[in-house]
């Protein structure tokens, strides 16, 4: 099949129907369309209505911290010795992580459709403590959908979500992770229609969320243009980000999409190899199919059942990617590598010695990448990485890959 | 064209007065054969349609009844391929009871609708319910089945309102679903008071006869559910049974056939003012 011809202005997706060319949509059970056709209109009012905007933006200020800063990384630009790398500090945003510039957003439309009960799905937990995080300052009940699996290894976030006072909900049906608990997510809407919001934490699922999820993380991308004009005086020739679903890095690369001369580099998780049924990367090791209400890549097996994600990074082990990079991918604007968890793990330990700063698992995805990016690109260049979130939440992990007890 | 079987029985129906008896049943569950003996004896038992789910890894509109319905029938291998294998042995001793795939979207976009409609007519499916497909995103499946002369049947819920539902109905044949209840399946019960004007409703828009099921257990809500819809549909109740046989070591054929049996003669004699329980 021929690749699909590249759009004059790739800002204009979704089209009306939700589609980023093939993908998105809206594949939903009856019971929830209305819901989401109410949601689409109410986000559109609200995208348009600089009031809400302005709240919005009061609230990136002075509650999660924004701007968050671009950080030229002398040492790491150093050790690799090609372009320089420039860390995009998500990491410094309350609560640790891009997560919250999304959940700000959406509570606020939420509390403006008159919503009075959140619901939301986490994996590793750090979508459900922005969630609950938001719920407790605007003082909404909360409900968070983990997989009983996520629960059991992650109970830091458990506590963390149950202190900001959000009632955690184990997930025990199909594999009993992240998909699990979208899809119990998703029973619950369907059951309390009336006054449920539910908070998706990433650029997919059905249209309208992968577009607002999006808008609200190209916060990120749009900084990131400002912040490098000032400092270098023109655009990178690099955007690095890791992707899971897929939110930080459409975020950082949207406000770019229209700038052909702006590489856009998506990395996978690539679990324990590539070569082995043990990964999370949609795209590179998946096909197109439908999950959770949208049509994107997918890990899958040959009569379309949905297959178990696996990395070391529960951020990333979800089987799917949002549509709009499936898009990106097909026309060739973004390219999407990967990194195993062995690569991860070095790239965490890299940054944390030569920066002194604890990325995240899932951005030490896109660091172990980085060094590959700058060198293509080459000493005269500019490289962006999404520093997506911080990594106290993951010293347990990695002490446990070394053999350590903490 | 010539006439369905959905639209024959439909039709025999209206001309006995009653409304038909739909049970569900999950493909493989516990186990093919044991599937393929419950299908087989479903139309003696009193199923005037049959419902056959096929297994997807990840059900979101499904309660916990049917969600362990398909993990069981996953986990002995059942597919979509083997769905339409059980269909076709079903098809060889019956050749009138129409039967309906429910299932989810990703297996026949695996599959490729062209290929699924033309591969499920031949093996003798009637109709395809897919629970994720609202309308919005209908027409390239719904155009692969009406060419292959399959109906694809449509969900109406609560929530479906007036507005709505012309977007609904637009390319429904057969007969529309109506889903009891906002929620999943097997969960909450249906109140055939709230149940009434809405299949009257959708009845008058659509032109077609109109299904009921979610929250229907037991043979006094068949019964009630029987005097205001055309159909009645009955699911995790049943998957339930398939269940509980299988825990308690019982012969689970048996078990299932006697409770369709009992939910069927509801069905049967509720517009009689009889009661068959």
């Amino acid at each position: 099949m021929d690749a699909p011809a590249r759009p004059n202005d790739y800002t204009a997706y979704p089209d009306d129907k939700g589609r980023f060319g093939d993908y998105g949509g809206q594949y939903v059970p009856e019971t929830l369309m209305p819901l989401v056709h109410d949601l689409d209109a109410a986000y559109a009012a609200a995208k348009a209505d600089p009031a809400f905007q302005a709240e919005l933006a009061g609230y990136l200020t002075h509650y999660v911290g924004r701007p968050s800063p671009l950080y030229f990384a002398a040492r790491l630009t150093e050790h690799f010795g090609g372009a320089k790398i420039y860390l995009k500090r998500e990491e410094l945003n309350h609560t640790g992580s891009h997560k919250i510039n999304n959940c700000m957003g959406q509570i606020l439309l939420a509390m403006r459709m008159g919503k009075t009960r959140i619901i939301a799905e986490t994996g590793a937990g750090q979508h459900g403590v922005a969630t609950a995080t938001v719920c407790a300052r605007f003082g909404l009940p909360c409900i968070v959908y983990m997989g009983a699996v996520d629960v059991e290894r992650q109970k830091p976030n458990v506590f963390r979500m149950n202190l900001l006072g959000a009632e955690v909900r184990p997930v025990t049906s199909g594999s009993a992770t992240l998909k699990d608990a979208m899809n119990e997510a998703l029973r619950d809407w369907v059951t309390n229609v009336h006054d449920t919001y539910y908070l998706i934490g990433t650029a997919a699922g059905m249209h309208p969320y992968p577009e607002m999820v999006r808008d609200f993380q190209a916060v990120i991308g749009r900084e990131t243009r400002e912040q490098i004009l000032e400092v270098e005086g023109r655009l990178p020739d690099a955007v690095v980000a890791c992707v899971g679903g897929g939110s930080n890095a459409i975020g950082i690369f949207h406000p770019f999409l229209n700038d052909e001369g702006v590489k856009l580099i998506g990395v996978e998780a690539a679990g324990e190899g590539m070569d082995t049924e043990r990964h999370a990367a949609a795209i590179n090791g998946g096909r197109p199919g439908v999950l959770h209400g949208n049509m994107t890549y997918l890990l899958q097996d040959r009569e379309g059942q949905i297959t178990e994600a696996h990395s070391i990074s529960a951020g990333l082990d979800y089987p799917g990617i949002g549509p709009e990079h499936s898009w990106l991918h097909d026309v060739g604007r973004a390219t999407y590598l990967t990194a195993t968890d062995a690569e991860s793990l070095d790239a965490f330990m890299l940054l944390s010695k030569l920066e002194g700063i604890l990325p995240a698992i899932e951005s030490a995805h896109a660091l172990a990448r980085v060094g590959d990016v700058a060198r293509d690109v080459g000493k005269d260049g500019i490289v962006v990485l999404n520093l997506s979130g911080r990594g106290d939440k993951d010293v347990g992990t990695v002490a446990a890959h070394l053999g350590r007890q903490i | 064209m010539t006439k369905t079987r959905i639209d024959a029985r439909f039709a025999a129906l209206k001309a006995e007065g009653r409304a038909a008896f739909v049970p569900y049943v999950m493909a493989g569950d516990p186990d093919a054969a044991t599937a393929l003996a419950i299908l087989k004896g479903l139309p003696q038992a009193g199923a005037d349609l049959i419902e056959v789910g096929f297994p997807f890894s990840d059900p979101m509109a499904e309660g916990p009844p049917i969600q362990r319905a398909a993990q069981r029938a996953l986990a002995k291998g059942m597919t979509l391929t083997g769905t339409l294998d059980l269909i076709r042995s079903f098809r060889a001793d019956d050749q009138t009871t129409p039967v309906i795939l429910m299932g989810y979207m990703n297996p026949l976009v695996t599959w490729g609708f062209e290929a699924f409609a033309r591969d499920a007519a031949a093996a003798g499916v009637d109709g395809v319910i897919v629970v994720d497909c609202p309308p919005e995103e209908a027409d390239p499946l719904a155009d692969a089945l009406e060419a292959n002369g399959l109906a694809l049947i449509f969900l109406t819920t609560p929530t479906t309102d007036g507005k709505r539902l012309p977007t609904v109905i637009r390319r429904a044949s057969g007969f529309v679903y109506y889903v009891s209840v906002a929620g999943v399946t097997g969960v909450k019960e249906a109140d055939a008071a709230a149940v009434a004007p809405n299949v009257e409703r959708i009845r008058k828009a659509a032109g077609l006869p109109v299904a009921v099921g979610f929250g229907i257990k037991t043979p006094e809500r068949a019964s009630a559910i029987a005097q205001v819809a055309d159909a009645v549909v009955v699911g995790s109740a049943l998957v339930d049974e398939v269940a509980e046989a299988v825990d308690l070591n019982e012969d689970v054929t048996r078990r299932v056939l006697s409770k369709v049996d009992s939910l069927a003669k509801a069905v049967r004699f509720a517009r009689r003012g009889l009661t068959a329980v």
